[in-house]
């Protein structure tokens, strides 16, 4: 598709959904029904089949328009991780249920993975499923188990989920992704609070939910391969937003120091400047990552972007707040609340240094994200392992 | 901004470059001296800068080059830091630079079908930002004076000499050059010194101070791309001994204390990639942004292509640490590339000035 005849069609959708008058919903619905969503998706799933690079300019010409946006930063785990593996592994009808009011906002998604005893062996995960019969006489499937580190579970309609359907397999075979209603009985979301004070995330308890057949994402025992299409977009989706420079934490660093020259104490100079040597550096690397993947799909190289971008706001917020002296002995506020998003801007950076500490644990600990680029990019051999070749049931735990 | 991925035009090159550098690197005798008898350097220069036309990559055609840019040039200097190759690119790159600056038309012809190798004079440490360096007085249509830590000019057919009062141009032959023990055996330097040379006059003060900011700045983003080479280098042959090095009957590549410092190593480099082409481009789109970007390439580029040599010493174990490994060779390029046109710490602190972060 030419890009004159791209621009076409957003200006049609703006000639015929006029943003100043037309309802927000009402608006990103037609844009998804005109294959302005997500222009590298699809014909009638929101895109249009082109390379993802036309994107850009499309996002850019509405933004001008003043068109609302689906508040993407709300509905990240569904447009990063759920979409794409709904798109590459699900039907038909799931892509049709699925996508188009996950990217409207409408449902929100979360990520039901992670286990108290499956974080970094994540594929050791205990949560079962039980093949079944409905009482409908539908074919299903019933979950016990517990998850954690679910961030948006409380405001979730649907949730991606990996569970073990045959404990009798080595781990990494006994898995099957399902597809989870959050409103099913048996759900239970618990927050979970962090170091910061506030819980972004939760604890969700799954006591006999049921869920119908046609909720599971690819095949029974394929869950592995499924979630490694969800794995890789998260980490792409964590590090690799397209960002101005001194955008993010090094930008209120650069302000601080320009705003308060009393904080320039001996030898923070040279300091400063490594960490936005650093921050240019992982900043350019994640456009350049973006750029090849306008050719392709995500690789184990977003590992890369995620690894730099969780060492880079350590070493950031942990400089800030030593620059600052005696205020940085203060913090802005202990109270627990539930955020949707993390507020990296308003809060303070006693704040920022505290959170960014989950920034090498969540999406793969920095650890794990170094044995992916040792073994899937470099070729280097895997430890020798005791797990692989026994049913996970017999696994020491 | 550019893309900062290579074209299919650019790779082509690298192969032709890399094929041409192989070739004379392969008369290289384990146990030689990397700048030596074993190597032919002057073979490899005349592949390089003549044969496959590198010489003429930056040089705009109406002034008998190939019109292509800064970028090309980038991809061309991989390649020799990743041979770790005596040729003398930096010396041309830098050079080139200057006569473009003052738009030498009667050299620049005779440099880009390589009859003639322009090398400019000053001290391989000399940081952008610096001033012209008054080492040398021109009296007369002659210049007299001496410049010490000279690359390349060893090589070289024109020295370009920047002076206060302008920049001159001197035959090679009425120079003295006086060869330097250098750290760097694949970079060699020598204290240039001239007395009564005759001299011609390329530009008045002014275009010899633009000619040598122009120089120092396409030097310094150059010079990154070279130092990506050699961080690449290290890190591909590091990664391809630890997978073959057996200790406990297992790879050593497999343990992750080794596995996780190459891949930080791999991510470093992964950074310096983009660093440096971007780098690259601003020179050839004469961006605005091109005196940041080339302060930033050196500022990390520097320290990760010595990070990989160091780390290629020490994962190579004690195989790394001897004579007959090529290990050192790019040890001690990656060092003194990172006093090469200034430190890290040097262009950090320009960096600084550049984007309003100043240091008190």
């Amino acid at each position: 598709m030419q890009t004159d005849e791209l621009s076409g069609r957003v200006r049609d959708l703006l000639a015929e959904h006029d943003p100043a008058s037309t309802d927000r919903l009402e608006f990103l619905r037609a844009r998804f029904d005109a294959g302005l969503a997500w222009v590298s998706f699809p014909a009638g799933l929101g895109g249009l089949g082109l390379p993802r690079a036309a994107q850009q300019a499309v996002d850019a010409a509405l933004v001008q328009a003043g068109a609302p946006d689906n508040d993407p930063m709300r509905i990240g785990i569904g447009l990063g991780m759920a979409a794409p593996t709904i798109l590459r592994h699900g039907t038909d009808e799931q892509r049709q249920r699925w996508l188009r009011p996950l990217w409207t906002g409408e449902e929100v998604w979360c990520q039901l993975f992670s286990e108290p005893g499956a974080g970094s062996d994540l594929a050791a995960l205990g949560t079962r499923a039980v093949r079944g019969v409905g009482p409908d006489g539908v074919e299903g499937w019933t979950v016990n188990g517990q998850k954690v580190w679910t961030s948006m579970a409380h405001e979730a309609r649907w949730a991606i989920l990996l569970a073990r359907t045959d404990p009798d397999l080595p781990k990494h075979q006994g898995l099957t992704y399902f597809v989870c209603d959050m409103t099913a009985p048996g759900v239970e979301v618990r927050p979970l609070r962090q170091i910061t004070g506030e819980a972004e995330f939760n604890e969700v308890f799954l006591t006999d939910v049921w869920i119908p057949d046609a909720h599971r994402l690819g095949a029974v025992g394929e869950g592995w391969r499924v979630a490694q299409t969800t794995l890789m977009n998260e980490r792409v989706a964590i590090g690799g937003g397209a960002v101005p420079r001194e955008a993010g934490m090094i930008g209120a660093l650069a302000r601080t120091w320009r705003e308060r020259p009393e904080s320039r104490g001996p030898g923070t100079h040279d300091g400063l400047m490594r960490l936005w040597v650093a921050a240019e550096a992982g900043r350019l690397a994640a456009t350049r990552l973006r750029e090849q993947l306008a050719a392709g799909a995500p690789g184990a190289e977003g590992s890369a972007v995620k690894y730099a971008y969780a060492r880079l706001n350590q070493e950031v917020s942990g400089f800030e707040l030593e620059l600052l002296g005696e205020e940085g002995l203060r913090y802005d506020d202990w109270t627990m609340r539930r955020p949707s998003i993390v507020d990296w801007e308003n809060r303070t950076p006693g704040y920022r240094y505290l959170r960014a500490k989950g920034n090498s644990i969540e999406g793969g600990t920095s650890e794990i994200l170094c044995n992916i680029i040792a073994e899937r990019v470099l070729g280097l051999p895997t430890e020798p392992r005791a797990d692989k070749d026994v049913a996970w049931k017999d696994l020491p735990r | 901004m550019s893309t900062l991925l290579y074209s299919d035009v650019e790779e082509e090159l690298r192969a032709s470059v890399r094929q041409a550098l192989a070739r004379t690197a392969g008369g290289v005798s384990s146990g030689g001296d990397p700048a030596g008898d074993g190597w032919a350097g002057s073979d490899a220069w005349r592949a390089l800068a003549g044969g496959i036309g590198c010489a003429a990559l930056a040089i705009p055609e109406d002034r008998g080059g190939a019109g292509a840019s800064w970028r090309e040039v980038a991809v061309v200097a991989e390649e020799v830091g990743r041979a770790a190759a005596p040729v003398p690119w930096l010396g041309a790159v830098l050079g080139t630079a200057a006569l473009l600056s003052c738009d030498a038309v009667d050299l620049l012809p005779k440099v880009a079908s390589a009859d003639l190798l322009a090398v400019l004079v000053l001290p391989l440490s000399t940081p952008p930002g610096a001033p012209v360096p008054a080492a040398v007085r021109a009296d007369g249509g002659t210049l007299t004076g001496t410049v010490t830590s000279v690359a390349d000019a060893h090589a070289a057919d024109l020295l370009i000499v920047p002076t206060p009062d302008g920049l001159y141009a001197v035959d090679a032959a009425r120079a003295t050059l006086t060869p330097v023990t250098a750290l760097d055996q694949t970079r060699p330097l020598s204290t240039v010194t001239f007395t009564s040379a005759p001299a011609t006059l390329l530009g008045d003060a002014e275009r010899a101070a633009a000619a040598w900011t122009s120089a120092l700045r396409v030097g310094a983003a150059i010079l990154a791309a070279e130092q990506l080479g050699v961080a690449d280098w290290c890190l591909a042959s590091t990664v391809d001994y630890v997978k073959t090095r057996y200790q406990f009957a297992r790879p050593v590549g497999s343990f992750q204390a080794v596995k996780h410092r190459l891949a930080q190593l791999w991510v470093e480099v992964t950074q310096a990639r983009a660093v440096a082409r971007y780098a690259a481009g601003c020179l050839a789109d004469a961006d605005p942004d091109a005196a940041v970007a080339a302060s930033l390439a050196q500022a990390h580029c520097a320290p990760v292509a010595v990070r990989a040599a160091e780390e290629c010493v020490q994962l190579h174990g004690g195989i790394g640490f001897t004579w007959e490994h090529r290990a050192h060779w790019y040890l001690k390029r990656a060092k003194s590339s990172a006093i090469a046109l200034g430190t890290p710490a040097q262009h950090r602190a320009l960096l600084g000035e550049l984007v309003d972060l100043p240091p008190r």
